[in-house]
């Protein structure tokens, strides 16, 4: 069964393009990341899936019910938490929490059960009497996500949910999202950042451009990318090559050699290991280092590299 | 039968968030409610000394004169509130939020209407108690006063479709000052404080055809105090126009705005 499909999406705002072509498939619980640059086209493609927006052609089904001819029942079926957290400013969390359970047709007294409940399981109990306007960035965002789950919708929409969240905050909405995928929700999550649909998603589409540029689960993307990097800034330009001879061998990838900053990075499959060997084999080697690290490669890279090579470009499950 | 009911659920809904916000705000609330309290006293009391009314001279006469036209006045500045409200819904994607939700679409309106229109019925109280303090009375009994009130809600209904609009189409930070700016020439260019026929004779004619004149106008005939006068026809049919000038303005922006409302997915 699945959740949300698209098909041949299409949209276009006067003469520019947002959407050219966008299909989709979200099996019913999972949580499926849409990963892109700002205006790659994430925000246009969940305003469709949410009724807010009619595509320009194409169809999309979300809950079994189509977006175009049955909205009131798609509506019924969707949570939705956009880029801003869409929560009166003035009233407090509960009251917020009532509005919206009214709105959903809630009777008044499983509005405000459903809203006691609902601020308690966000760890919004104490503070739920209080105005909007004193939360907290985090709190405010998981007042929208509660606002959201009103009346348990089996698909929810989250339009970047973690974007200019403090690390903090941010964790605090990841651990709010699994929490409902073990509750069975189905998820569409878009996203700029790579570590977030890491942490969080079964299956990843990347889109740019309004196209979908790459598709698969998050290990057989990073796959793709080439995985982690480790970089190694050595003390004199001198030991560049031999170090990146070493890391050639240690890895069977190419290295970079960036000889401005006196860094040779590269692509290594196993992380820990070869950072432990990389670390052994410079010391062997007597060559002196300011700085080694591992990291993830940054979401430049990956679009760099996704459309950069023509074989990374479908990556099926 | 079912889709009414809930349409009326949603608008009181909607309806009791603004009172909500009233309640948890009590201090905008005062302040919104003090301010055309603070204009009667300005322009009765600072500048009215120097104000002649036909048939009458001194500040008292003046303040008769005066209380009409703060009442109208009132009304066409809660266009601000109106769209205030609307646009920063929008903004903060509060709007979408509304629509992504099974509730019935005119709700957003509706709840509007209802909560605008009672805070209007709120601060004309206020005015009209301080009005009875300064010494304005209405003198041609209460059917007349309460279908002058009726004039004057009826201009404020008419601000609130113009609010509703602007608020769903226009953008940007600056936007509420643009519309606090455009408001005043809007109140001022009128009959409210001064006399049109002591303005330039062009400047005069907009200000009689100037839909605020004719509720204030209107208004002064059905309270009983002094006018203006005015021999030109849109002077003379001031009650007929506080009727008109509001219906037409409905007419064009109450389906402007349902229309900008429901295209809102285009």
């Amino acid at each position: 069964m699945e959740a949300v499909t698209a098909h041949a999406l299409h949209r276009r705002f006067g003469a520019v393009p947002a959407l050219s072509g966008v299909d989709l498939s979200v099996p019913a619980g999972s949580v499926h990341g849409l990963l892109g640059p700002n205006g790659a086209g994430k925000t246009t493609l969940v305003r469709i899936l949410t009724t807010l927006l009619r595509p320009t052609a194409g169809t999309a089904t979300v809950a079994g019910f189509d977006v175009l001819r049955e909205p009131d029942r798609v509506r019924a079926s969707i949570g939705l938490v956009g880029q801003h957290a869409a929560v009166d400013e003035i009233l407090s969390g509960r009251q917020n929490l009532e509005m919206f359970g009214r709105l959903h047709h809630l009777g008044r007294s499983e509005a405000r059960t459903r809203a006691v409940a609902l601020l308690e399981r966000f760890g919004l109990a104490d503070t739920g009497s209080r105005a909007v306007s004193t939360y907290s960035g985090g709190m405010r965002r998981r007042l929208d996500l509660a606002a959201s789950l009103i009346t348990a919708p089996p698909v929810l929409f989250l339009d970047e949910p973690t974007t200019g969240l403090d690390p903090r905050s941010r964790s605090e909405v990841w651990e709010a999202v699994r929490s409902l995928v073990a509750g069975g929700t189905t998820v569409l999550l878009t996203t700029q950042y790579l570590e977030e649909v890491d942490r969080l998603a079964d299956h990843v589409t990347v889109i740019d451009h309004g196209t979908v540029i790459a598709s698969g689960t998050p290990s057989q993307l990073k796959g793709q990318l080439g995985g982690d990097r480790i970089d190694v800034v050595v003390s004199s330009p001198a030991d560049l090559a031999a170090t990146a001879a070493l890391l050639a061998g240690l890895t069977g990838n190419t290295p970079d050699t960036d000889e401005d900053n006196r860094r040779v990075g590269v692509a290594v499959d196993d992380r820990m290991a070869a950072l432990t060997a990389t670390v052994r084999g410079l010391s062997d080697a007597g060559i002196a280092v300011e700085d080694v690290t591992l990291r993830r490669p940054t979401l430049d890279e990956v679009f760099l590299h996704l459309t950069a090579t023509d074989d990374a470009r479908m990556v099926t499950a | 039968m079912n889709r009414l009911r809930w349409a009326l659920a949603d608008g009181a809904t909607l309806t009791r968030r603004d009172l909500d916000h009233w309640a948890r705000q009590p201090a905008q609330l005062v302040i919104g409610l003090l301010f055309p309290v603070m204009l009667v006293l300005m322009f009765g009391y600072l500048l009215g000394g120097g104000m002649t009314v036909p048939g009458a001279v001194g500040g008292d006469a003046y303040r008769e004169f005066l209380i009409p036209g703060t009442l109208a006045l009132t009304m066409v500045f809660g266009l601000e509130g109106t769209f205030q409200a609307i646009k920063s819904d929008v903004a903060r994607g509060v709007t979408d939020r509304f629509r992504s939700t099974p509730m019935a679409s005119s709700a957003v309106v509706v709840g509007r209407s209802v909560a605008d229109l009672l805070s209007a019925v709120v601060s004309l109280a206020v005015l009209v108690l301080s009005g009875l303090a300064v010494g304005w009375r209405w003198h041609d009994g209460l059917a007349a006063a309460l279908a002058a009130f009726g004039l004057l809600l009826l201009l404020r209904f008419a601000m609130l479709w113009i609010g509703i609009y602007l608020g769903l189409v226009v953008r940007g930070e600056g936007a509420l000052v643009a519309v606090q700016i455009l408001v005043w020439p809007l109140g001022f260019l009128s009959n409210t404080f001064a006399a049109p026929s002591s303005m330039p004779g062009w400047l005069g004619a907009i200000a009689e055809w100037n839909p605020l004149s004719s509720t204030v106008g209107a208004a002064r005939e059905l309270f009983g105090n002094p006018g203006w006068g005015g021999e030109s026809w849109v002077a003379q049919h001031a009650i007929l126009m506080a009727v008109l000038w509001p219906a037409l303005l409905i007419a064009i922006f109450f389906p402007l705005s349902v229309h900008r409302y429901r295209h809102l997915d285009r």
